[in-house]
């Protein structure tokens, strides 16, 4: 018998448990529909005589600053499972609380590229397919952020209410998967989006 | 591990991330022709979202099968992005 079963609400069947597993097969749909972007727009780039230069059109500083945000809300999210895992409870809601923050940031700086792309450079998704691109893959990224940070609110106000203990997280870690897939994908659209 | 340790390793991890991107941003502006700059930007970017699969996610210290199950759909994406760049630069 499987005796971390017995001792616990979670179940393992393949030797992993399950809501763990669950989340990494939703992830593993999640890498297909992102890379079927990428793929998507490195092969129309590359067939698209005219392009135009992405540090011409894109404000490569701010975000390059809106990337390190989001790497700043990965290491805060991983130290409040850290704070979770050895029963630190105001420092596992610190850090949650500081992961929806930076999230929500992230967020905030995207909608004013956005404002700014659109009503001062007049860069939209119709101007070229260079735009079209542009904001399909930034949108749907900026969606999935979105949700991260819904959820991750969600799971910081069960920590706030004492849902959350040094033996039982699980919570914390399956939204955390979520969260650093979402800053794993800006890595790379953050690459080959902006700086190729 | 110790709890110092893991503190230690995540901040390492961060302290990583923050040097590849910076050197990332350096990269793009180096006076070279595209196609090495592309190739070293894919490579930083590719270090830099395995620390985050490996250590943040924690995929280093699972079983194996999470680390296929996550691989997996990448090889089927890269099967169906070089067919169809094949069929478009064919049909150009």
């Amino acid at each position: 018998m499987n005796h971390a079963a017995a001792s616990s609400s979670s179940y393992e069947n393949l030797g992993i448990e399950n809501r763990k597993f669950g989340m990494w097969i939703f992830l593993a749909s999640e890498v297909m529909f992102f890379t079927g972007l990428i793929g998507a727009y490195i092969v129309i780039r590359q067939v698209t005589p005219e392009w135009p230069v992405p540090s011409a059109v894109l404000n490569i500083p701010l975000t390059a600053l809106n990337t390190f945000i989001l790497i700043c809300s990965s290491a805060t999210l991983v130290k409040g499972l850290a704070s979770a895992q050895q029963g630190d409870r105001e420092g596992m809601q610190v850090g949650l609380f500081l992961t929806v923050l930076l999230g929500a940031l992230f967020l905030s700086i995207q909608a004013h590229e956005y404002h700014e792309l659109i009503h001062e450079k007049h860069f939209t998704p119709s101007s070229s397919i260079f735009g079209a691109c542009f904001f399909t893959l930034t949108g749907f990224h900026g969606m999935h952020v979105l949700v991260g940070v819904i959820c991750l609110i969600f799971v910081f106000l069960r920590s706030m209410r004492g849902a959350y203990t040094k033996e039982e997280h699980k919570g914390i870690e399956i939204a955390g998967l979520y969260w650093h897939f979402v800053d794993l994908v800006w890595i790379i659209l953050f690459t080959i989006v902006y700086l190729i | 591990m110790s709890e110092e340790s893991h503190s230690r390793r995540y901040g390492a991890i961060f302290l990583g991330l923050f040097v590849l991107t910076i050197l990332e941003l350096a990269t793009a502006n180096l006076p070279l022709a595209r196609l090495p700059i592309a190739l070293m930007l894919v490579g930083l970017a590719i270090v830099k979202a395995s620390l985050v699969a490996m250590f943040y996610m924690h995929l280093k210290f699972e079983k194996i099968l999470l680390t296929l199950v996550a691989l997996a759909p990448l090889a089927f994406s890269l099967i169906f992005t070089l067919i169809i760049g094949h069929d478009l630069m064919l049909s150009r």
